[in-house]
């Protein structure tokens, strides 16, 4: 038996797919993905209309994507972050009905549970065998882990793996096992190596990125969590890893041995891994090529699927035994809620990903973000957007201060008593509009272009169109 | 002060700003473009006025490409140009 087919056309015909289904995509190869743009080119070509693409993230490479939806072809949008080319599209309003937007953990939760279900997932692999054993660590195009795609694989009635490396049977160290692939195509490419992970992540020299990250370090030395079995959580943007590169060296100079770090994994976590402050790495996606190597090479360095690093009300979450996860922000109010869906003119250009699961999983959430950007100030009454609810938010960091959440006055005293420059949110406020001045309300269209759907499966905001800048 | 030749300040990088300015034979004229138009635009065209009126600037076409710069960036772009520009200098 041999599941390879001739085609995707031929695989999309054979999964049984019809006008007004669900097909899946998960992000792996980011801003390098080809797989999405080829399967929507076909689903165009063969009629279908009034599809619902479910993604874990769409970035400007699938541009191609708008041309479908102003066809007919795609009637719906569901996902966990849009980039910014896509999002002023969508922002404008070029999906009749609504962008859903779910965490990374609340996505799967909705295949499995069977709120979103996927009728045909698609899974980009970088290397696969002939029956659909397939994984992300080896082939031209490895990106690591496959994470996102692990619920798409499980739930979706029919899958489709789409391989450019088709290695001899049985593949070794398969991620997605054959018992749930439908379809094999092999093609040309995947993807672009380029777009899929980066060479080298290098150390920020901003200044202000610095001195964010030596406080964001500091903060986590004082706040009593650093020590044996400590696990962390940081993101791939140049103040997250230079905040780790602080922590590694607070760590080696204390001999603290962490548990795990999670999440997307970057060359800089491998080092620490390496350097001996964690003893596992649980890798959700990889950024960098540092990052695929180790997934490939080092056993303690494991692959997890979005469900158990995520999923809310599952039987296990890796986020829960988070102790500090570093995250970002285009905003922050006086609430601490958090907007990482808008940018502050409240056009679309990210999404929620893992913040908000990470953010009510870990004890100690940390937002870190420069008091403004572009003249914009961070710190607002009221955000646009709520894709984190200040509840789930402990302390923000940025190069004027540090503010706490006025629910953790243990942290505050602590941080306090490190000699930290501790405010309250609205001085912080204050002190940032003194340097930027006070901007004027915008205002915003009537219509409602995207939900977000908090990790419950709650509606946490609507976001609303945003006419047509010059 | 006169304006005698067409002169310009500043940089089109993120917070920054990129300040044109030209002779012009009768009165001010200021074109404005902003990323943050809706939110500082009235601002910036203040800002742009008072270093023009206080270095006694009366006939100059001046245009701003703003990238979001803070109002010391804009009022000092401003006044660069202005003196690159100036007939007397």
């Amino acid at each position: 038996m041999n599941k390879v087919v001739g085609s995707i056309r031929e695989a999309i015909s054979l999964s049984g797919l019809r006008d007004g289904m669900t097909v899946s995509f998960h992000h792996h190869l980011r801003n390098g993905d080809y797989v999405l743009n080829l399967v929507m080119e076909e689903i165009a070509a063969m009629g279908l209309r009034g599809l619902t693409v479910n993604a874990s993230a769409l970035f400007d490479v699938h541009a191609p994507l708008l041309r479908h939806i102003e066809g007919g072809v795609v009637t719906g949008v569901a996902a966990s972050y849009i980039s910014g080319g896509l999002g002023r599209a969508f922002s404008r309003g070029i999906l009749q009905g609504e962008v859903e937007f779910r965490t990374h953990g609340g996505r799967p939760k909705a295949i499995a549970q069977g709120v979103t279900p996927v009728d045909v997932a698609f899974i980009a692999a970088p290397a696969a065998d002939a029956m659909g054993n397939c994984t992300g660590k080896f082939g031209p195009s490895a990106c690591g882990s496959l994470g996102y795609a692990f619920a798409d694989a499980r739930y979706a009635k029919k899958v489709v793996v789409i391989t450019d490396h088709l290695a001899p049977y049985p593949l070794q160290g398969w991620s997605i096992s054959e018992d749930q692939v439908d379809y094999v195509v092999a093609v040309d490419a995947i993807g672009d190596p380029k777009g899929i992970v980066s060479g080298t992540t290098k150390m920020t020299r901003d200044p202000v990125g610095l001195l964010m990250a030596s406080y964001a370090a500091r903060v986590i030395e004082a706040s009593g969590l650093l020590q044996e079995g400590f696990s962390f959580q940081t993101g791939a943007g140049g103040a997250s890893l230079a905040a780790a590169q602080f922590l590694q060296e607070i760590m080696v100079r204390k001999k603290i041995r962490g548990s795990f770090a999670s999440g997307g994994i970057t060359g800089c976590l491998v080092e620490m891994l390496r350097a001996g402050c964690f003893e596992s790495l649980l890798d959700v996606q990889c950024f960098d090529l540092k990052a695929v190597e180790s997934l490939r090479e080092d056993p303690r360095h494991q692959e997890i699927s979005a469900m158990q690093y995520a999923a809310p009300g599952s039987r296990g979450a890796v986020v829960d035994s988070l102790d500090v996860v570093i995250l970002g922000a285009t905003e922050i109010d006086t609430d601490f809620n958090v907007n990482v869906h808008t940018d502050s003119s409240g056009v679309i250009m990210g999404g929620s990903g893992g913040h908000s699961d990470t953010a009510a999983g870990a004890k100690i959430a940390m937002v870190i973000a420069p008091m403004f950007r572009a003249r914009m100030p961070m710190i607002t009454d009221c955000v646009t957007c709520v894709s984190t609810p200040g509840r789930h938010i402990d302390v923000l960091v940025t190069q004027g201060g540090i503010a706490v959440n006025p629910q953790n006055g243990e942290l505050k005293d602590r941080l306090r008593a490190a000699g930290l420059p501790v405010m309250e949110i609205r001085q912080l406020k204050e002190k940032a509009e003194g340097i930027t001045g006070k901007p004027k309300a915008v205002s915003r269209g009537d219509r409602v272009v995207a939900k977000v759907i908090g990790r419950e499966g709650e509606l946490l905001s609507s976001i609303r169109s945003v006419p047509q800048n010059p | 002060m006169e304006i005698a030749r067409p002169a310009s300040a500043g940089t089109m990088e993120s917070s920054d700003a990129y300040v044109e300015i030209e002779p012009r034979e009768d009165g001010l004229e200021i074109q404005l473009e902003s990323v943050v138009l809706d939110q500082f635009g009235d601002a910036i065209e203040q800002a742009v006025r008072e270093v023009l009126e206080a270095m006694g600037v009366e006939r100059a076409l001046v245009r701003v490409a703003d990238r979001g710069a803070l109002d010391c960036v804009i009022r000092a772009r401003v006044e660069a140009a202005v003196l690159r520009g100036r007939g007397d200098g």
